[in-house]
């Protein structure tokens, strides 16, 4: 060895591989504004679509007419139900097993409803086109508050299923009821809470909101009928379930189908299912015989393509006085909108809401979830979050500090009571789930010395002597939260997409020179993919990261998989990825000792190839045995260096963390100041720490916003009443509070790197901090809970309701 | 968000503006456009015509003449935040242009148009309420002034006739005390939930003269006299006229219901806004 040799770490840190802080790979182009999104797509003679939409939340449609429309130059063709019917394409099955209006056929259910699709030259021509479609409504009896939906004389919403006894997930107790779901043990829960020292009982609603992207929901289809193919760009989180439902509705052969996610900006759950406007553009393409182009505008994609929670959960905790929980029991009233377009593994109607036990070991529990219709947009999307978790988390977060203020228990103490102890995992949670891994004390421990709590609480303290006494008119309140995540579906026992289990999967291919391509079932809407996944390859192959390149989302190249949402990247695909790479380590090894002369088992790997053991100086690097493979395969062999992966996990995983807020409020205008904001998580393994951090920023700052403001709200008649980002709260850097974050590591036993999913858990944690917070401040002042969102006007109500301002 | 069609002119000198103006009666002035533009793109306003001042250079100047500050109606916010004059003869227009939106916003929304608009939502009018501004008309029939007192008739109601050009705003010198607005907003970009002007000077310890204005808690921006009346005559900081000058503000606010707040809120936290302009501007005089 001289000089020049690269030390072991040397060359280790030239891989950039797992652990490493790598910059961004994507940033590269999206900084310069070199990305190429849907919109950025421009084919030859391409056409635009855009939609006619009810002003009324439920009307019946009398008649519409085109005739004006027509005649506005540049306007091609109007699409209504009457149209689709021709395709059988008026209506379209949902991912929860409902059927949803393409365009309105007959009536609309709700606000900003898609009712007739003007195909035109160019947008302008469209959107002078709308102006001019005539449509005559009847405006009927609207129905909003889902209180009110299984009421006797409610508004039928859905004549189409009015005599339907059975739905997608078994009985429908009255017309506007959607399905119930039950979980657990009733006569055990029953029992523990007739024996309870203490209980507790409250309504807690995780209002309706919006994922909101920066890009909103687009698409192209362009159909070629010489060839009767179809190629479909589009902002789709999930293309290869796209394409096989395009083809299933379409009749097109999937081979026949090219389906196409570029760039997409954005996603949080809003880009999983499929909208009207996808198969209208589809449609127009075939009618028409040119590319057409639809693109949603911010109002549109607010009103009307998938929301999110709308869950008002009954909340009961049963204890002993010692503050030891003994049962949990959960109703869950859930607002669906006009359609179940809820995009859960097909045979969970709630998502995994029974992981509503979070982080304690609860010894019995029960949990039915009724889903019920509203004149509101569909949807019910996990907005940054495992399916329904998030409502879960908040739902337990906030039910454990109601309960830890009727003890008179200090909200962290009595989370350590109760935490699932290290020694107990795989744990089995009364609801049904096979936790994975868990050291929650050690995280809790970490994050309450860090922050000092004992501190802050003693300022707590003096805060609120000094408020009662009339020295001041600020509150403080000091938010707990620690949340146990459900993520990486799934396992294909549990989990599938229409029939479709929810594996996904990688294929590596090692080009001669030793770089490297790389194609997945997932697709990045900014998660990092081609940053990240370069590194697992690079730690498990010892190719640098540099010199491979990550492709996703084009159906025609990469290797079917279920796409990106509910945190299910890294666990499900990131595991195909270690999988594949081992395969072709695997082979590589043949080929090492071919070159090396020794058996294979004679052969260790170090850092970026096989060294002989015992034999330090015999060492053939990967970019010689990639050349190898190609230029003189061992006999016997094939030649080449590629794998394929499809990975089935055994288990979820399950990321937890330990998160606190402290904010103080002024009582006499409501307005709130986030002092700080601590966010400890364990992802397990961590891939890029910095990807890592920036995802909990990020996700944190939705947290923030939904808790403290962010809505969809509706009038009384069913009118979008925060429909722009004037009054749909997004926050900007002025508003969005510091972030500090921490960590522990424990690993996944179950994944092949151990890594666990990091991308949602800042908004499922982060919630119910804010909101504890929020809760916490006014607690001394008799109040046991307050609905979020905690906007200004609404913490003033509070205040009011107890009696601290005029 | 697409507007519907509409002609462009783009006219260089005040006579051609009006000109074009009288014309035609669904013709509108484009200023920064940052109020009309969102209006046409929701089509609740489609003007057949826009008129855009940007090309008279005269009307951006910013000029002190004849002991009064002149704006020129093209001047935008970012120019008010930049001039050494605002900075010498009325201060508190600089603390209430930094409330506006962003940078990017108060570098095309202009003066002229913040007034002219009559937008209870706009913090300007309250200001030039509390100013004793007058805004300067041009039409095809002359020229007059209109003060800002009496110029809001209404929402989106004006003593502006078809035809006419806001051309200037004219700030009288300003008697040397205290000043302040107090904003409360949802975020960067919000228009206000509640805002007031206090304009002040104390004399030997004792209030002698108080404007008192308020943004976006009535159907145009209001001046609360009787509230500055509480407080003129009195001690400088003397509680009870700050409670009394509070609570007559909060008797002419009639805020909307939006998704800021209720009226009650709205009036609460307007009186909260009111409160905190006094202390401010008592503390400065
Ligand atoms: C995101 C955002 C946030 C904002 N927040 C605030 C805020 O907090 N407070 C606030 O005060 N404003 C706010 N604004 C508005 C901004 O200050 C506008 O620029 C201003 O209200 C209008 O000025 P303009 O030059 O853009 O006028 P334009 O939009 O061009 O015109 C507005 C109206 O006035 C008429 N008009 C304009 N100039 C004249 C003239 N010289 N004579 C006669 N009529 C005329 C136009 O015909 C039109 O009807 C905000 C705007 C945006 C986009």
């Amino acid at each position: 060895m001289n000089d020049m040799t690269p030390t072991r770490a040397e060359r280790e840190a030239k891989l950039e591989g797992m652990g490493c802080r790598r910059k961004r790979v994507e940033d590269i182009r999206f900084t310069q504004g070199k990305g190429n999104y849907v919109d950025d797509i421009k084919l030859p003679g391409m056409l635009f679509g855009d939609f006619v939409r009810s002003p009324y939340a439920h009307a019946r449609v009398n008649k519409i007419d085109a005739t004006r429309a027509l005649q506005v130059p540049g306007v091609l063709a109007v699409l209504t139900a009457e149209d689709l019917k021709g395709v059988n394409l008026a209506w379209m099955p949902t991912l929860a097993g409902d059927v949803q209006m393409v365009l309105a056929d007959g009536k609309v259910l709700f606000q900003n409803q898609e009712v007739a699709f003007v195909v035109a030259t160019d947008r302008y021509a469209a959107a002078d086109g709308i102006e001019a479609v005539d449509v005559d409504y009847e405006p009927l009896e609207v129905l909003v508050d889902p209180f009110q939906s299984m009421a006797e004389g409610a508004p039928l919403l859905r004549e189409d299923i009015k005599d339907k006894t059975e739905g997608a997930h078994g009985k429908r107790k009255h017309y506007n009821h959607i399905f119930e779901w039950t979980v657990g043990d009733k006569d055990l829960t029953d029992a523990a809470f007739r024996n309870a020292d203490v209980t507790i009982n409250e309504m807690i609603s995780y209002h309706r909101t919006h994922p909101s992207p920066l890009e909103t929901c687009q698409a192209i289809a362009s159909f070629d009928k010489v060839k009767g193919e179809l190629t479909l760009w589009g902002t789709f989180q999930a293309p290869h379930v796209v394409r096989t439902v395009a083809s299933l509705l379409s009749k097109i052969p999937e081979q026949k189908i090219h389906v196409i996610a570029p760039d997409v900006g954005g996603g949080f759950g809003n880009k999983v299912g499929v909208y009207p406007g996808y198969i209208c553009a589809i449609v127009a393409s075939i009618v028409t015989g040119k590319p057409v182009k639809w693109v949603e505008d911010r109002m549109e994609n607010l009103t009307a393509t998938s929301f999110a929670r709308d869950y008002h959960m009954t909340t009961e905790i049963a204890a002993t006085k010692e503050g030891k929980v003994t049962a949990l029991r959960v109703h869950v009233l859930a607002d669906h909108g006009a359609f179940d377009a809820c995009a859960d593994p097909s045979k969970w109607p709630a998502g995994f809401f029974n992981i509503v036990t979070g982080s304690y070991d609860f010894p019995v529990a029960l949990c039915t979830v009724d889903g019920v219709y509203t004149n509101k947009a569909p949807g019910g999307v996990a907005y940054r979050c495992s399916f329904r978790v998030t409502e879960a988390a908040y739902c337990i977060e906030r039910g454990m500090d109601i309960l830890a203020q009727k003890l008179g228990m200090d909200p962290a103490e009595l989370r350590m009571r109760n935490f699932i102890r290290r020694d107990q995992f795989p744990y089995q949670s009364a609801l049904g789930w096979e936790y994975d891994s868990g050291d929650y004390h050690t995280a809790m421990k970490q994050a309450m010395e860090k922050l000092d709590y004992a501190g802050l609480r003693a300022e707590q303290q003096k805060k609120r002597e000094a408020f009662k006494a009339g020295l001041t008119r600020e509150i403080m309140g000091i938010g707990v939260s620690f949340f146990t995540e459900i993520v990486g579906a799934g396992p294909s026992k549990n989990c599938d997409i229409l029939g479709i289990a929810m594996f996904d999967s990688c294929e590596i291919r090692v080009h001669p020179t030793g770089a490297v391509i790389a194609r997945m079932g997932t697709k990045s809407q900014g998660q990092g993919h081609e940053t990240t996944w370069a590194q697992i390859i690079a730690s498990e192959i010892g190719i640098p990261a540099d010199d491979i390149m990550v492709e996703e989302g084009n159906t025609d190249t990469a290797p079917y998989g279920l796409g990106t949402y509910g945190s299910r990247s890294t666990p499900v695909a990131g595991a195909a990825i270690a999988m594949a790479s081992r395969k072709v380590k695997a082979k590589a090894q043949l080929i090492a000792a071919y070159l090396l002369e020794v058996h294979e088992d004679d052969l260790e790997w170090d850092v970026d190839g096989f060294r002989v053991k015992g034999l330090p100086e015999k060492f053939k690097s990967m970019k010689e045995i990639a050349w190898t493979a190609y230029h003189s395969p061992p006999p016997g062999l094939e030649p080449g260096l590629e794998a394929v992966s499809y990975y089935d996990p055994p288990n979820m995983t399950y990321p937890f963390g330990a998160y606190f807020c402290v904010m103080d409020i002024d009582v006499d205008t409501g307005v709130y100041k986030v002092r700080r904001f601590y966010a400890l998580d364990d992802c397990g393994t961590r891939i890029n720490p910095m990807i890592i951090e920036g995802q909990v920023h990020g996700g944190l700052t939705e947290a923030f916003a939904i808790a403290m403001g962010q809505e969809i709200r509706y009038d009384e008649g069913g009118n979008v009443l925060t429909g722009s980002f004037m009054d749909f709260f997004i926050p900007t850097a002025v508003e969005t509070p510091v972030w500090e974050t921490d960590f522990t590591v424990t690993p996944s036993p179950h994944h092949p790197i151990g890594a666990k999913g990091v991308g949602e858990s800042p908004n499922v944690g982060g919630v119910p901090a804010f909101s504890n917070a929020v809760n916490d401040a006014f607690s001394f002042l008799g109040s046991t809970h307050i609905q979020m969102p905690h906007d200004y006007w609404r913490n003033w109500e509070a205040a009011k309701k107890l009696g601290v301002v005029e | 968000m697409i507007p519907g069609s509409f002609d462009y002119f783009r006219p260089q000198s005040v006579a051609e503006a009006s000109a074009l103006l009288a014309k035609d009666d669904n013709a509108r002035v484009l200023a920064g456009g940052h109020s009309l533009l969102p209006m046409m793109k929701l089509r609740m306003a489609q003007p057949s015509a826009l008129i855009d001042l940007g090309g008279i250079g005269e009307l951006r100047q910013i000029q002190f003449q004849g002991g009064q500050l002149h704006l020129g109606a093209m001047a935008s916010q970012h120019d008010l935040l930049a001039s050494d004059l605002v900075s010498e003869h009325a201060p508190i227009l600089k603390e209430v242009a930094l409330l506006i939106a962003d940078p990017q916003v108060r570098y095309l929304g202009t003066i002229g148009g913040n007034v002219a608009n009559g937008d209870p939502g706009n913090d300007m009018p309250a200001v030039m309420m509390a100013l004793d501004a007058a805004f300067v008309l041009e039409g095809q029939h002359g020229r007059r002034n209109v003060k800002a007192r009496a110029f809001y008739t209404g929402t989106y109601e004006t003593a502006l006739l078809p035809g006419e050009i806001l051309t200037a705003v004219e700030i009288p010198t300003q008697v040397k005390g205290g000043f302040a607005y107090e904003k409360l907003k949802r975020k960067v970009g919000d228009y206000a939930t509640a805002a007031a002007a206090v304009i002040l000077s104390v004399k030997a310890g004792v209030v002698d003269a108080c404007e008192i204005t308020l943004t976006n808690l009535g159907p145009t921006a209001l001046r609360a006299e009787a509230a500055a009346s509480a407080l003129i005559g009195k001690p400088a900081g003397h509680p009870g006229a700050i409670d009394a000058a509070v609570a007559a503000a909060r008797a002419i606010m009639t805020p909307a219901h939006d998704t800021r707040g209720t009226p009650e809120y709205r009036t609460s936290a307007g009186g909260s806004m009111v409160r905190r302009a006094i202390q401010r501007a008592l503390a400065k005089a």
